[in-house]
């Protein structure tokens, strides 16, 4: 592979932005780990991330595996001006994850967002190396 | 309960042309925003002693000072939330006067956000660090970058739900851009639309937005005096009483990208902005007979007109498509075409019109209008007829 090849393969996403109480979510999707920041002592989870548990104001904050299940409840794509670092603009999607919480995410693959639609994790390479968490639809009859 | 002698006023309004090319800095344009406040209320501007704007201004204080000639300042706070805050500057204005702690109070924006950057355009000057809200750093690696975009996931969900189709929402652009039509002062001055042009305008976001939903990147500037009753006895202009003004900040709530708490059906901070505001001086928004709501894109109209209480949940559409908003309608929403009709002074140029409807001199102006209302999403104020 020559570099031509090498850098047009390279993905057109652009890096997460580092922030000292967020890297551990990205950290955890380059491990290809769906996580959400946790609060150990009183087990509520909260995204996004924040420096301290806003109900019981505890530190002790820790990482809880998600499903990696969720329901679209938003959808939308940008189009002038189009998603910059992007080779096309994706769909943009607020997912409502099982658990509770929400997050900003892309759709990929070949079905077109709905509301409602049920929705599974996959993970986005940058172009950085890093990674992101983005989802596909669920497919009938698979489990969630 | 302020002394009546002691209720904050406002008593001068200036501001700079509209355009998509100042050809001037943004420090100039406020320094002469604020003059001609200064000079529409008979004012030295060495007199100041209290300022604000909020984020998202280049503009500054002290440089604002150096130009200004303001002496000794008192008080100064720079709100966050961006256009939002835009009425939230009456609440600090009022407050600092009131209290005692400023004798003339000024608010100001202005902005080169056409010609010298784009406003509604990715930039990566703006900081990730969670200002006001976590659009930059939870939005951007998925694509959504603009206001605009983030503005349509805060409202898809609602749009959904309502059935709001891209038609409801021209409806709002059009009556917007009617007014403007007759508002010399309006970048789209006699440049009114139809439905059909709305329809016909390019997607800005998909399935939401069109050209035509959106406000304009706009240089200009404007600036607010506000003092006492007592002390606008000694001024130039018969003074606009402030009756109440209010806002609310409410737990995970953000701004724009507005997604992370409720059910994105009721605009949760709206409704908490009209309770205090009623609590406050016993006024409603739809009490009063002129509307100014802050219009970013058209279905924060919709959601604000539920929030705001004109109407209930779900039903703003059918109000809009009843009339309500015209001018000769029972609110007549912003005369002076808005931010997407007028420009996009982000927000305070709705407050200038405001100002002007109460004294009675404005291009649209509203027959027999005892006070009006002014909101920008979290924040409300009521005015009241210049006496």
């Amino acid at each position: 592979m020559n570099d031509t090849t090498e850098k047009k393969n390279r993905p057109m996403r652009p890096d997460p932005i580092p922030r000292i109480d967020s890297n551990f979510f990205w950290d955890a999707c380059k491990r290809g780990e769906f996580v959400v920041q946790k609060c150990e002592p009183c087990n509520k989870l909260w995204h996004p991330p924040r420096a301290l548990c806003p109900v019981c104001h505890s530190s002790e904050k820790t990482e809880a595996k998600l499903s990696g299940k969720g329901t679209v409840m938003s959808w939308c794509r940008q189009v002038r001006p189009a998603s910059f670092l992007f080779a096309e603009s994706p769909w943009v999607i607020l997912v409502e994850l099982d658990e509770g919480v929400r997050m900003v995410s892309n759709l990929e693959g070949e079905d077109a967002p709905e509301f409602g639609m049920r929705v599974t994790v996959d993970f986005a390479e940058t172009s950085g190396g890093k990674a992101v968490p983005v989802f596909r639809a669920l497919e009938t009859g698979e489990a969630g | 309960m302020v002394a009546e002698s002691q209720r904050a006023c406002i008593v001068g309004i200036g501001q700079t042309e509209f355009s998509k090319a100042s050809g001037r800095s943004e420090q100039q344009l406020a320094a002469e925003a604020v003059v001609a406040a200064c000079q529409d209320a008979g004012l030295s501007p060495h007199d100041i002693d209290g300022f604000t704007t909020f984020a998202i201004d280049k503009s500054d204080e002290i440089d604002l000072m150096r130009s200004v000639g303001a002496r000794d300042i008192n008080y100064t706070t720079r709100l966050p939330q961006g256009g939002a805050a835009s009425v939230a500057t009456l609440v600090h204005a009022k407050n600092a006067v009131e209290s005692g702690m400023c004798d003339y109070f000024i608010i100001w924006r202005a902005m080169n956000e056409r010609s010298q950057y784009r406003f509604g355009q990715p930039s990566v000057s703006l900081s990730p660090d969670a200002h006001s809200s976590t659009f930059m750093e939870w939005c951007f690696p998925f694509g959504a970058q603009t206001p605009a975009a983030w503005e349509a996931l805060s409202c898809g969900h609602y749009m959904n739900t309502y059935g709001v189709t891209s038609e409801d929402l021209g409806q709002i652009s059009v009556t917007f851009r009617k007014a403007a039509a007759t508002n010399p002062n309006a970048f789209f001055y006699g440049k009114p639309i139809t439905l059909a042009d709305h329809q016909d305008s390019r997607w800005i976001v998909e399935p939401w937005f069109r050209l035509l939903d959106c406000c304009q990147e706009s240089d200009g500037g404007c600036a607010i005096l506000i003092t006492t009753r007592e002390r606008a006895k000694n001024l130039k202009q018969k003074p606009v009483p402030i009756f109440g003004a209010e806002y609310s900040m409410l737990f995970n709530h953000e701004i724009i990208s507005d997604f992370y708490e409720g059910d994105l059906l009721h605009n949760d901070l709206a409704i908490r902005a009209t309770e205090k505001l009623v609590n406050a001086c016993g006024i409603a928004p739809k009490d009063t007979k002129v509307a100014m709501i802050y219009d970013n894109f058209t279905p924060q109209v919709l959601r604000q007109l539920e929030g705001f209480g004109y109407c209930g949940l779900g039903e703003a559409k059918d109000y809009v498509a009843d009339g309500n908003l015209e001018l000769g309608g029972a609110t007549p929403l912003s005369p002076n075409g808005g931010l997407i009709g007028e420009a996009y002074i982000h927000g305070i140029n709705n407050i200038t019109e405001g100002v002007r409807q109460m004294r009675g001199t404005a291009a649209n102006q509203i027959k027999d209008a005892e006070t009006a209302f002014i909101g920008s999403g979290v924040a409300g104020a009521i005015i009241g007829k210049a006496e």
